[in-house]
């Protein structure tokens, strides 16, 4: 058996919140018909693929062996990407009303604060950089939203257990309460967790980097009047030598990470009177507080070789694993369902060959490589495993607060951001003549901006990807957009936005101009945008022909 | 005149900067690690050349310790 990925040593509970859904037991209809998706695992990954498959017109089958929501202290951090994601699944908001809403962060080395940093500073976004939101109520809300969703058969404790992949599909034997049956289906979607039963079955392993240094995850419930803020500490004086972490979750839970070093003792440190010492001596004795869950973990940073086996393909935990701090483990498996989903659909529709799903592989092999790096780098400042490591570190810091150029070196987490994906094959690069100075560009998360319909305002990535491709046009009149727009509409399963350049009326209005500004929109500039909302080519006057040339290489239909 | 040391961040991509500059160090004995430390120091001080802001960089570095 393989090693866990993330090994979560010892356990202590306190109130634990979970709901519990509807088993089905499996019925006539259940077996000998084959379903054109199988995902396994109902996990933030599985649930978010499952319903934009549904959503794009795919019939999904969902199970997972367990019939409740995440246990224990697991994630917290959902990035602004990961919300934009969900926005277009139509579940951000009750996730950001239950959440707490964050942008900045602070250091503080000792007893002293070293630095802040704004995570979005520019302002002019839908939603925040990050929100806090245990991850049981993420799954509860995702898996209520699962349930409602037309075709999509979700399977409470139906578990996954054994594959046999074909050339054309995978038959899956499906565990229950009432016994085995045996479910085909063309594509299986494994996202089942850093233990995935299908990664098993299939014989693969993970490779990458362990850690050995042992960290204290604890939530604990509390009146507290530290701001939304993440505060990270350097040897502070409550727990000298390491290094601490506070988040603020719904519900007044605190996250606190207490790094612990190598040689503690998972078993001991995690008895909740203990805990609570720890905890106590970081907010006072006065502090009334109480354990919801402890945990010990050791992390890691690794991944699966490639994504794709035949008829399987891997999303979130399953195919890769990194350490907590810069949160880019739910938040880059979200992404990979964002990527995935539409793959999928295109290639079960007919729109797309199956090759498509060859840069499902390549675009997420790409970002968890990234995610992987900065997870490492982080992990390795914070557990330094040499005396020179150290001594740089301690310089680092030493630094910090008088010299600007040290608080770069410092790292107490990157945190998350969605991949560009420079080097895709579905891009079609910029023409050499055409000067975009928006940071933005082919393989980018298209950026959002306020917009106005009429009096109505909305954002400009409420109209990108819902119905598959957009080709988002800028006009500086309303003759102009008409002219340009009629020959865009013949583009099969494209939809066009036009957005009005400097208060242009009769198309979209750009209420700040952002959009302008952050596209490098002149009169005539056109995006084609995939459905999971990158960016796949851009020009600035628009031609047809070179839009279709864009859209089939985006769909993996080049030549 | 005494001049300056360059206050805000000069290099580009600090991460890669960092991780190069621990994984120079890997296998090494604490006396190696300080021995390139020290052959360190004396190429980047040559390369500044400018005794002032080596005067400078030596009173930050020292500032704060014993
Ligand atoms: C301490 C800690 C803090 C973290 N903080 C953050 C954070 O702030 N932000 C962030 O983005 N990420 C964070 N993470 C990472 C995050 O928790 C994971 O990346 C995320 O849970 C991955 O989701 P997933 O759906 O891929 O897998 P999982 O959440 O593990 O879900 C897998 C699902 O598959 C099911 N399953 C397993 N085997 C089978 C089977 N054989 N048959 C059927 N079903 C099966 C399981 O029951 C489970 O429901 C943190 C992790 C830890 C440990």
């Amino acid at each position: 058996m393989l090693a866990p990925a993330i090994t979560r040593e010892a356990d202590s509970v306190g109130t634990p919140t979970r709901v519990t859904f509807p088993y089905r037991p499996p019925g006539r209809s259940a077996d000998g018909k084959r379903c054109p998706v199988l995902v396994v695992g109902a996990g933030p990954v599985g649930l978010t693929v499952a319903l934009d498959l549904a959503r794009r017109g795919v019939d999904v089958t969902l199970i997972d062996e367990k019939d409740t929501v995440s246990v224990g202290s697991r994630a917290i951090c959902w990035a602004k990407r990961t919300l934009e994601i969900w926005d277009r699944l139509g579940v951000a908001a009750p996730m950001v009303a239950k959440g707490v809403t964050w942008n900045r962060g602070r250091v503080f080395l000792r007893d002293g604060p070293l630095y802040s940093f704004d995570l979005q500073s520019e302002g002019g976004e839908k939603f925040p950089a990050f929100i806090n939101l245990q991850q049981y109520y993420v799954e509860q809300l995702l898996a209520e939203a699962a349930m409602a969703m037309p075709g999509l058969d979700v399977r409470w404790k139906h578990g996954l257990a054994a594959i046999e992949p074909h050339a054309d599909g995978v038959r899956a034997t499906i565990a229950t309460p009432d016994g085995e049956y045996v479910l085909d289906c063309a594509w299986l979607v494994a996202a089942d967790g850093v233990r995935s039963a299908v990664r098993r079955a299939i014989g693969l392993d993970f490779q990458g980097q362990v850690f050995e240094d042992r960290f204290l995850i604890a939530d604990v419930r509390m009146k507290a009047s530290f701001p939304t803020e993440r505060w990270f500490w350097f040897d502070p004086p409550f727990h000298p030598g390491q290094s601490t972490l506070l988040h603020r979750q719904a519900d007044d839970v605190w996250r606190i990470d207490f790094q612990l070093g190598r040689d503690a003792d998972p078993e001991r440190e995690k008895e909740p009177s203990r805990v609570l010492a720890r905890v106590k001596a970081m907010l006072g004795p006065q502090a009334e507080v109480s354990l919801e869950w402890a945990s010990v973990y050791t992390f890691q940073c690794r991944r699966l070789a490639r994504f794709r086996e035949g008829r399987v393909i891997f999303a979130g935990d399953s195919a890769h694993v990194v350490s907590p701090f810069g949160a880019r483990g739910g938040n880059g498996g979200i992404q990979d369902a964002d990527n995935l989903a539409w793959k999928l659909a295109a290639v079960l529709q007919g729109a797309a060959p199956p090759s498509l799903l060859d840069s499902y592989d390549a675009e997420r092999v790409q970002a968890a490589d990234e995610n992987i790096l900065n997870s490492t780098r982080s992990t390795d400042f914070l557990t330094p495993k040499s005396a020179a490591s150290r001594a740089f570190r301690d310089a680092a810091l030493a630094l910090a607060q008088d010299h600007p150029f040290a608080r770069a070196l410092v790292n107490s987490g990157r945190l998350s951001l969605p991949a560009t994906h420079d080097a895709s094959p579905l891009n079609t690069p910029d023409a050499a003549d055409q000067n975009f100075a928006a940071a933005m560009r082919p393989g980018s998360p298209a950026a959002n901006a306020p917009l106005f319909d009429g009096n109505r305002s909305l954002w400009l990535l409420d109209r990108l990807g819902k119905d598959g491709f957009t080709v988002l046009r800028f006009a500086a009149t309303s003759d102009e957009h008409r002219a340009d727009v009629a020959p865009m509409e013949k583009l099969q399963g494209v939809s066009c936005v036009t957005v009005g350049l400097n208060g242009a009326t009769g198309m979209l209005r750009d209420a700040e101009g952002l959009a302008a500004r952050r596209y490098d929109a002149g009169p005539g500039t056109t995006y084609l945008i995939r459905p999971d909302q990158h960016v796949a080519a851009r020009w600035r006057r628009p031609d047809l022909d070179a839009i279709r040339a864009a859209l089939a290489r985006a769909q993996g239909r080049a030549a | 005149m005494s001049t300056s040391l360059a206050a805000h961040p000069n290099i580009p991509t600090p991460d890669a900067f960092y991780a190069e500059l621990i994984e120079l160090h890997r296998g090494l004995s604490d006396e190696q690690s300080r021995l390139v430390n020290a052959k360190l120091i004396l190429l980047l001080a040559n390369q500044v050349g400018d005794l002032g802001v080596l005067r400078a960089a030596m009173a930050a570095a020292r500032a704060g310790v014993a």
